[in-house]
């Protein structure tokens, strides 16, 4: 088991079979969103209560999701990366937070043209929308981080470190926001009420979440092989491989 | 080994207490620091007795945690420079513990002094009692986490050029939920609504902290070093 | 581009220290691969090497400071990354930097360097150590205001607290003078004596008595 392990683990193998992947992926990805957001755009029922606005969702909400599920992966990959000392791990870790960063942005912009067409504001301060944009926050910090330390693998380490940290602070933050929110603006805790979920809104928004994470999936091969290559450019098979 | 990792933990204690003692000009800046942030505030928003003493403990928190990530630039850098981090490293007892023997120290320096002036702080604010209370209160269970967590922060960025920036950035998210707490006890003392759920998180997130971070930390400070 | 080695090698299982297919990396330049040594009781092996060959990154790396790009290093048989409590118990490790409190004084920094080694620190004679340095009645004399050399010394006094099977030192004859390097010399040859290992990187020549088992280690920019 370990023996499997460490060898999809390895860097020369996982490049190889990554790149086999690759375009099934995108393939995936484009269909399922494409169907989601027909499906979303045109085929779920107007809201009684949101009119066609409340159709920003079917991007809001898998952008979130994402937003959160990207973090959560790079605090898995690197507390693997810490156990084992897997290096596949650091890397994916280092690669993913763009991804995650930019599903974030997504969410809240996605969030701020919600609140924009319902209450006619760019922004409010609703638990939900924070906790994003404190999310948003971890996720600079992270790739400053990357960015400021030159050398590969301090940064690759050090990446895992704070993503650890962060991801022990999330449920903390999430919860002392809601706490702010409640004791400033009483009882509600999100001024985003989704509309009650019928089938036919509910497979659109699941489609648009599936696609997201298998774009996310093939974005992260694309991003890591290339970090691969560029981190081992000295090794051997490196040299082979490009030579091809 | 147990009784020297006792000892070991007090040697190094004590040797950051030293050395900050014989370089005393420089704890005097983050009260400094504190106190003229705090000052900012009436000139921006104007003198209003009761406007200050509503927005008050917010910009004794805020004006706190500016003060904290100003000064812990300096938390591990010295040692950094001369060595004394690698030895600290290399040592048989286990890094995170000394580490936090460090972090104590820091606290010591830095957050202590900023909690003793936070009740002259609080008479320029106009504050009530009451919420000069609670204020110091919370502030006697945050600083230590904000001392905490800031450690891990300097130690990912020991030696990076504009490191001091890269931290405010790291500390922002992870300061939140303390700065909520806080200063959201100041808020419910005022309503006369429950103070105690508030010390009871900030003092849960203290001994989270405690017992997680240093060993971050360590950690941290190895990454950086193994470089 | 591999190191070259010259001198006897000894089996794997009777060294105290021993290398096994070390590689290194820095700032994407690949230092050296391949590297592997072993070193038996009473052996001393010098680094040598242009700058930026990598020889403190191996000295590093045998520290357990750094971690190799591939291979392991073995104490006593075991690796160190696995025992490195153990490892650090009975290895000293000097760098180029000193690591003393500038402004603590002399007794101070041993005191501090005594605790952290996990030596009780009422049970060594600091002053004694500090006279068996060449730094007599500078107890109380703060770090900062020792010479360069008398710095150096007071770094290498870490050496004579506690007993260590590994010395990895890094440039130790740096500021020295030449009672400095004949003091050094001495300390080696005590260790060495007392079936002790040590890994030196020196530019300078480290004269060592005939019965010591020595090898080299001559490390090249690729």
């Amino acid at each position: 088991m370990i023996a499997f392990f460490s060898r999809w683990a390895s860097l020369p193998a996982f490049y190889r079979r990554s790149g086999r992947w690759i375009p099934w992926l995108w393939a995936a990805a484009a269909g399922l969103l494409v169907v989601g957001t027909l499906g979303g755009l045109v085929l779920a029922p107007v809201d009684y209560q949101q009119g066609d606005a409340y159709r920003i969702l079917f991007v809001h909400v898998p952008s979130a999701w994402m937003a959160m599920f990207v973090y959560m992966f790079m605090a898995g990959a690197s507390a693997s990366a810490f156990i084992w000392h897997v290096k596949l791990a650091e890397i994916l870790a280092r690669v993913s937070a763009p991804l995650g960063a930019a599903f974030t942005a997504l969410a809240l912009a996605t969030g701020s043209l919600w609140g924009a067409r319902m209450w006619n504001t760019w922004w409010v301060w609703d638990a939900r929308l924070t906790s994003v944009l404190l999310l948003f926050f971890l996720y600079l910090g992270f790739m400053a981080l990357q960015a400021a330390i030159e050398d590969r693998r301090r940064a690759a380490r050090a990446g895992a470190v704070l993503a650890l940290v962060g991801v022990v602070n999330i449920p903390i933050i999430h919860y002392s926001v809601e706490w702010w929110n409640t004791l400033h603006q009483g009882a509600t805790v999100s001024k985003f009420d989704n509309p009650s979920m019928t089938w036919d809104m509910l497979w659109p928004l699941l489609t648009m979440a599936l696609g997201f994470m298998v774009y996310f999936a093939a974005a992260v091969l694309v991003r890591a092989r290339s970090e691969i290559l560029e981190r081992e450019r000295h090794r051997r098979w490196v040299i082979d491989e490009v030579a091809r | 080994m147990k009784v020297s990792l006792a000892s070991a933990w007090w040697a190094v204690l004590r040797r950051d207490l030293l050395l900050s003692v014989r370089r005393l000009g420089e704890l005097g800046n983050p009260v400094v620091f504190f106190a003229a942030v705090v000052s900012l505030f009436p000139l921006a928003l104007g003198a209003d007795a009761t406007l200050l003493r509503s927005v008050g403990p917010g910009i004794v928190w805020v004006g706190a945690l500016l003060a904290t990530l100003l000064s812990l630039e300096g938390l591990f850098r010295a040692d950094f420079e001369d060595g004394s981090l690698e030895q600290l490293l290399l040592s048989p007892h286990p890094a995170s513990v000394l580490v936090s023997a460090k972090i104590l120290a820091h606290w010591l320096v830095t957050g202590v002094p900023l909690l003793l002036i936070t009740p002259l702080l609080g008479v320029l604010l106009n504050l009530s009692p009451l919420a000069q209370g609670v204020l110091f209160g919370g502030l006697l269970l945050g600083t230590p986490t904000l001392s905490l967590l800031g450690s891990v922060a300097v130690a990912l960025t020991l030696g990076l050029p504009r490191g001091g920036l890269l931290i405010s950035v790291l500390l922002l998210p992870l300061f939140a939920p303390v700065l909520v707490f806080g200063a959201g006890a100041v808020g419910s003392a005022l309503l006369e609504m429950p103070v105690l759920p508030y010390f009871y998180m900030l003092g849960a997130e203290l001994a989270l902290a405690a017992t997680v971070v240093p060993l971050a930390t360590a950690a941290a400070l190895r990454a950086s070093l193994g470089s | 581009m591999g190191p070259v080695m010259r001198g006897s090698m000894s089996l794997t299982d009777e060294a105290l220290l021993a290398a096994v297919d070390l590689a290194c990396v820095r700032g994407d330049r690949l230092l050296f691969e391949g590297l592997s040594f072993a070193l038996a009781p009473g052996t001393v092996l010098k680094v040598e090497g242009p700058n930026g060959a990598g020889k403190t990154s191996l000295l590093r790396i045998l520290a357990g400071l750094l971690r190799p790009e591939a291979g392991s290093v073995l104490w006593r048989g075991r690796d160190i990354a696995a025992c490195a409590g153990d490892y650090a118990a009975d290895r000293r490790y000097i760098g180029h930097q000193n690591g003393l409190g500038l402004a603590l004084t002399a007794r101070e920094n041993l005191r501090v360097a005594a605790a952290l080694q996990g030596i009780d620190g009422g049970a060594v004679s600091l002053d004694a150590v500090l006279e068996a340095v060449g730094l007599p009645q500078t107890g109380n004399i703060p770090a900062v205001r020792l010479s360069s050399g008398q710095r150096r010394r007071l770094a290498l006094a870490r050496l004579l607290m506690g007993q260590a099977g590994v010395w990895i030192l890094d440039e130790p004859l740096n500021a020295l003078d030449r009672y400095g390097q004949a003091l050094v010399s001495r300390l080696l040859t005590d260790h060495l004596m007392g079936d002790g290992v040590a890994v030196i990187s020196t530019h300078q020549a480290l004269t060592l008595p005939a019965g010591v088992r020595q090898q080299m280690l001559t490390l090249a920019v690729a």
